[in-house]
């Protein structure tokens, strides 16, 4: 008898859970649905509450008009520019100190870590960094965006816990033995044993990338650099269709209409690219978080 | 040989190792120790011209100005405010995310939960913040029109200054509970599954299993990921407070981060904006520190 009621008390905590998960599910989902079926959507029913899924009306005005913007074109490939160009120097410096800082016969190496997790709990802030930055003429041109974030000591943390605890020393003791320099030893055994978190590394870095805005805000001036988050903002935030050649063919009132709409487009456009290549990827992020929790 | 000269010999062999550290230190010294340095024109009145050595010493007259500026009790406010609520609130949602996705069996289930959650963290806070205005739109938003069918005139959200800190905070929630309940869902993993089997010997129920055992198992984590958190305080996500602010909303929304980028990097008043970063600075150093060691003595967990 007992046993039975502990079953069920067990059936009903499943289907509490369930629930549960269903509803978190949909609140996460729908605003992201609701996004994408309005930019495939005729503008005046989104308006009217007519749309509260799939689109309706369906027409790919708003597409069409994003497409021939010139401004999003720019951004976009400036960002593409900033997120290869950016992540290759943020692998290539992050590597250059993991896997010194990982050797535990290099001396000096304590004193190098502890000055470099200091700067994680403590920095000079917004304006010095500013001015350092603009002090090496590096304002308004495509280092800013590259160079001041060069190293996230986090990701550079958890590469060298990495190196340290799934490469076996004895392995790299036997190579320096057999009389093979540092730099080969990096290059012909560390880093093809290292694949996956030079993987995780380049999905970290280079989501970054393509989601900055603030280093652009604050260091670009000059548009035709301006990568397509900042480009974003202006439109979606402070309300600038310039360029936007919403002509012709639309009334004012269909422009307006219209403008709403290619604020939903432009956050598909926007995302897509992270969001396709989410699925293939979401494994080693996931991994890339549990290497970093295992603390070295 | 001497002792001496074999630690140089030591030290010589690995010349390459630090070849590869010269690049990554010295942007460490550049970029990191360089602003640390630069943060003397807190203390200076600060001249392009003369640079950071040249300009003249002023002491404590930045900080002395702002803490007696009328804006001042505002922007503590503001940041405290969002900073204490973001903890009560949006912290402890991962863990019981993570809790829950713990409990599924159905596989399906689980994975769908988990791909679902985590994949907000990976949209850029530009775009979250348009799809805020999107929605929140008094015409036409879905927010909006949801309120619309039940009678309830359309209200402007962005532009009230009473909805600030919902929205804010909301919306991270939104973003990235998922993403945060990773690392819970990995220690969750780690327990050893005897605990679970010896306290349902005992007769323990499943809630009771997760408090007596789920909960006390990742404690260490949790205790770790609060350290961190407050040891950012003070900067309580201001990229995405700065997109979201208005003149309209800004008696709410005002943060000492948002001031410190109008007021030096628009205004370009660099000695006092680098003199509220300072004072922002060390008050999340100095709760680091102090939660670090109050952590360490409770808790017996600390990240040093």
């Amino acid at each position: 008898m007992q046993r039975s009621l502990k079953i069920s008390d067990g059936k009903l905590f499943d289907v509490i859970i369930t629930l549960i998960s269903a509803v978190i599910i949909i609140i996460v989902l729908y605003p992201l649905i609701i996004v994408v079926s309005a930019s495939f959507s005729d503008p005046a029913r989104v308006m009217n509450g007519e749309m509260w899924l799939w689109p309706v009306g369906f027409t790919l005005d708003a597409y069409t008009e994003i497409f021939k913007n010139s401004d999003i074109w720019i951004g976009y490939r400036n960002t593409i520019f900033y997120t290869v160009f950016g992540t290759v120097i943020n692998i290539g410096l992050t590597t250059l100190a993991a896997y010194p800082l990982s050797r535990r016969d290099l001396p000096g190496r304590n004193v190098f870590m502890f000055l470099i997790t200091f700067t994680m709990f403590f920095h000079g802030g917004l304006i010095p960094t500013y001015l350092v930055v603009q002090g090496l003429g590096m304002v308004d041109t495509i280092w800013a965006m590259v160079i001041p974030n060069a190293i996230a000591t986090y990701n550079l943390i958890v590469m060298r816990t990495y190196f340290q605890t799934s490469i076996p020393w004895e392995l790299q003791e036997a190579a320096m033995i057999d009389g093979c320099s540092n730099i080969k030893l990096l290059f012909k055994i560390i880093l093809p044993l290292s694949k996956p978190i030079i993987a995780v590394m380049i999905l970290f870095y280079a989501v970054g990338h393509w989601n900055a805005f603030f280093n652009a805000l604050i260091y670009l001036r000059e548009e035709g650099l301006y990568p397509l988050q900042l480009i974003l903002r202006e439109i979606l935030l402070v309300n600038q269709l310039s360029g936007t050649e919403a002509s012709g063919q639309f009334g004012m009132d269909e422009k307006l209409l219209l403008g709403q709409s290619i604020k939903y487009a432009l956050v598909v456009v926007a995302s897509i690219p992270v969001l396709i290549v989410y699925p293939f990827v979401q494994k080693h992020f996931v991994k890339g978080v549990m290497i970093g929790s295992i603390k070295g | 040989m001497t002792e001496r000269q074999k630690a140089w010999k030591y030290i010589f062999a690995r010349y390459d190792l630090y070849l590869m550290l010269l690049l990554p230190l010295a942007w460490y010294a550049v970029f990191q120790y360089g602003p640390m340095y630069g943060l003397q024109i807190a203390f200076r009145d600060f001249n392009p011209a003369f640079g950071f050595l040249g300009s003249e010493w002023v002491g404590f007259e930045n900080f002395e100005r702002f803490f007696s500026s009328y804006y001042f009790g505002r922007l503590l406010w503001n940041t405290f405010l969002i900073s204490v609520l973001s903890l009560l609130i949006a912290f402890p949602i991962p863990i019981v995310l993570a809790l829950l996705i713990n409990e599924i069996r159905n596989t399906t289930l689980k994975k769908t939960l988990q791909n679902v959650t985590y994949m907000p963290h990976f949209i850029s806070v530009v775009v979250i913040v348009g799809m805020l205005d999107l929605f929140l739109n008094p015409d036409g938003g879905f927010i909006n029109i949801i309120l619309g069918s039940f009678g309830i005139e359309p209200i402007p959200f962005m532009e009230k200054p009473e909805w600030f800190k919902t929205l804010f905070i909301s919306s991270n929630i939104w973003q990235s509970m998922g993403w945060q309940s990773i690392i819970y869902v990995a220690s969750l993993a780690g327990i050893d599954p005897q605990l679970y089997e010896a306290a349902k010997m005992d007769g323990a129920s499943r809630l009771q299993r997760i408090i007596h055992v789920s909960l006390p198992g990742i404690f260490p984590v949790i205790i770790i990921m609060l350290i961190l958190d407050i040891g950012q305080f003070m900067n309580v996500g201001f990229e995405k407070i700065l997109l979201m602010q208005n003149n309209l909303n800004l008696e709410s929304s005002d943060v000492i981060q948002t001031f410190v980028y109008r007021n030096g990097i628009l205004n370009g008043d660099y000695s006092y904006s680098a003199a509220i970063g300072l004072f922002n600075s060390l008050i999340n150093f100095f709760l680091l520190i102090l939660i670090n060691r109050y952590a360490r003595k409770k808790a017996e967990t600390s990240l040093w």
